[in-house]
């Protein structure tokens, strides 16, 4: 992990603040992915962890900050629509309640960033669907739509639409947090496979099982401000601050009800 | 009330009105295809381009441009369609500007509606998630080519039963025509009427000719909302 040094620095957040009417809501995040880490972005409710999210991938505008990705510079509040774009690219979303193109099938939901907004040619857009879909176990259903689908499918295709994008990171914001609880399962096996494979991933997410056993790195928010942030198992065993103890007592209690 | 109801189908069925009706049908027909529905396809035509424009100005919140279009939305919808096309047709050319009847009625016709149909479809575009744009732009589109591929798709499926409605209401109003001179199915009865002065037959019949065409377009409405929930898409 943190002692293999050859490992290239992927994304690396400094400072990064955003105001809602006027109240903080980030107050000067710092964050590091290496490629292949997978981080777990934990923390109660409201304590900023969509919104930082959101920040990295420009669904939201920081107040202030900077952004080095993929060997690149960028100002949070002074990016222009080129860089957004640019940035995007190598970035995937993944939303809470899935947000696929409700007029679109499972097959365009997946080509249609790849043949509208990259140009890709269609029966090479649709190879590339399709694979994806396979993936994810979506393949049979290519010609569904949205609403057909049930919520763990819908997240399924969702992801797919992100792996074609062949992203650089992936963002993934409580992926599973609308599903039924039988549902859930099915999203965080295809979220495993990725990990395993040594994609990058930012991952929003109150499983606690799945950040404790998938993730490797932990950045555990409050009220906007990292409280602590560090290899995932210290994180669970051995906390540094009271605030994550309590946290992480609070989590397993409540699993053991 | 039942006697004028007995009145009203014998004076009908007495064998003169009635050979006035059939003898006048397919005349009034054909004014009613050649005309009357031309006149109705193209004003929404141009009341459909309009509407979308006008919506998607106000969507975007376009400055200026956005002013322009909540102004004349202001002012088509609190005037009467009949003064409108009285100023256009027989007020204009006092400016110099002379129009056929029948372009006359299809531009007002269409402005008309036009701001009707952009409130629908400014609501429509308005109830289309957010949701749907962010995956967009996450997926790498532009902002019109989310409107194009996404938003408006969308929004035409949750103004269609708008939309059916003001063309049902177009296809009737294209009777006020007959008063700027175009000679559609309403002042074909009229003309025939001076002849042969059978008012009520008449205007029956040509009643009769819009009820019929309203219902299969209501029929054509109920088959295509169900089409597009078919689809699933908007809940
Ligand atoms: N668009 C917005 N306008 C105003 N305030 C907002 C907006 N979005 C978020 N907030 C506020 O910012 C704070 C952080 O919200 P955020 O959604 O990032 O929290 P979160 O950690 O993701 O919480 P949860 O676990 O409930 O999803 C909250 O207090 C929230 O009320
Ligand atoms: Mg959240």
């Amino acid at each position: 992990m943190s002692e293999n040094a050859s490992r290239r620095m992927m994304l690396r957040a400094e400072g990064v603040t955003k105001r809602f009417d006027g109240r903080e809501v980030l107050r000067g995040i710092d964050l590091t992915v290496e490629q292949g880490d997978v981080v777990a972005i934990l923390g109660p409710s409201g304590s900023g962890k969509t919104t930082l999210l959101r920040c990295l991938n420009f669904l939201e505008r920081a107040d202030g900050g900077t952004l080095e990705f993929d060997g690149e510079r960028i100002e949070l509040a002074r990016a222009t629509g080129k860089d957004v774009a640019r940035l995007r690219r190598k970035t995937a979303f993944v939303f809470q309640n899935y947000n696929l193109f409700l007029n679109k099938t499972v097959l365009q939901n997946v080509t249609l960033g790849l043949t509208a907004a990259r140009g890709m040619r269609r029966d090479e857009a649709r190879e590339r669907a399709v694979r994806a879909l396979e993936k994810v176990g979506m393949a049979q259903r290519l010609d569904s739509y949205p609403a057909q689908l049930s919520g763990g499918q819908q997240q399924r295709v969702a992801i797919a639409r992100g792996l074609a994008a062949q992203p650089e990171i992936f963002y993934f914001d409580e992926p599973t947090s609308a599903l039924d609880p039988e549902l859930i399962g099915e999203v965080l096996s295809v979220m495993r496979t990725l990990a395993e494979e040594g994609r990058t991933m930012l991952v929003v997410t109150h499983e606690m099982g799945f950040a404790r056993s998938v993730s490797s790195k932990v950045l555990f928010l409050e009220d906007g401000a990292v409280v602590e942030s560090g290899p995932t198992a210290d994180f669970f065993t051995r906390p540094k601050t009271q605030r994550s103890r309590s946290f992480v007592e609070s989590i397993l209690a409540e699993r053991e009800r | 009330m039942l006697e004028a109801i007995g009145a009203f189908f014998a004076q009908m069925f007495s064998s003169r009105v009635w050979g006035i009706l059939v003898d006048s049908f397919p005349r009034l027909l054909g004014y009613f295809l050649r005309v009357s529905i031309p006149l109705t396809l193209l004003s929404f035509l141009l009341a459909l381009v309009i509407s979308v424009a006008v919506a998607m100005i106000q969507y975007a919140q376009v400055p200026v441009l956005r002013q322009i279009c909540r102004f004349y939305i202001w002012v088509v919808r609190g005037t009467p369609l009949l003064v409108q096309l009285y100023m256009v047709f027989y007020g204009l050319p006092s400016l110099g500007v002379m129009l056929d009847a029948f372009p006359c009625a299809v531009l007002v016709f269409g402005f008309n509606e036009g701001a009707y149909m952009a409130e629908s479809m400014r609501g429509a575009l308005e109830a289309v998630p957010r949701g749907q744009l962010e995956a967009g732009a996450c997926v790498g589109l532009r902002y019109l080519q989310i409107m194009r591929h996404i938003v408006l798709p969308q929004a035409f499926r949750i103004a269609f039963p708008a939309l059916s409605n003001s063309l049902i209401s177009m296809v009737k109003g294209t009777s006020l025509a007959a008063s700027v001179t175009v000679m559609e199915m309403f002042r074909q009865a009229q003309v025939i009427n001076g002849r042969l002065h059978e008012s009520l037959g008449l205007y029956a019949e040509v009643a009769l000719i819009y009820l019929l065409f309203c219902t299969l377009l209501t029929f054509l409405q109920r088959r295509g909302e169900k089409r597009l929930s078919r689809f699933g898409g908007v809940k």
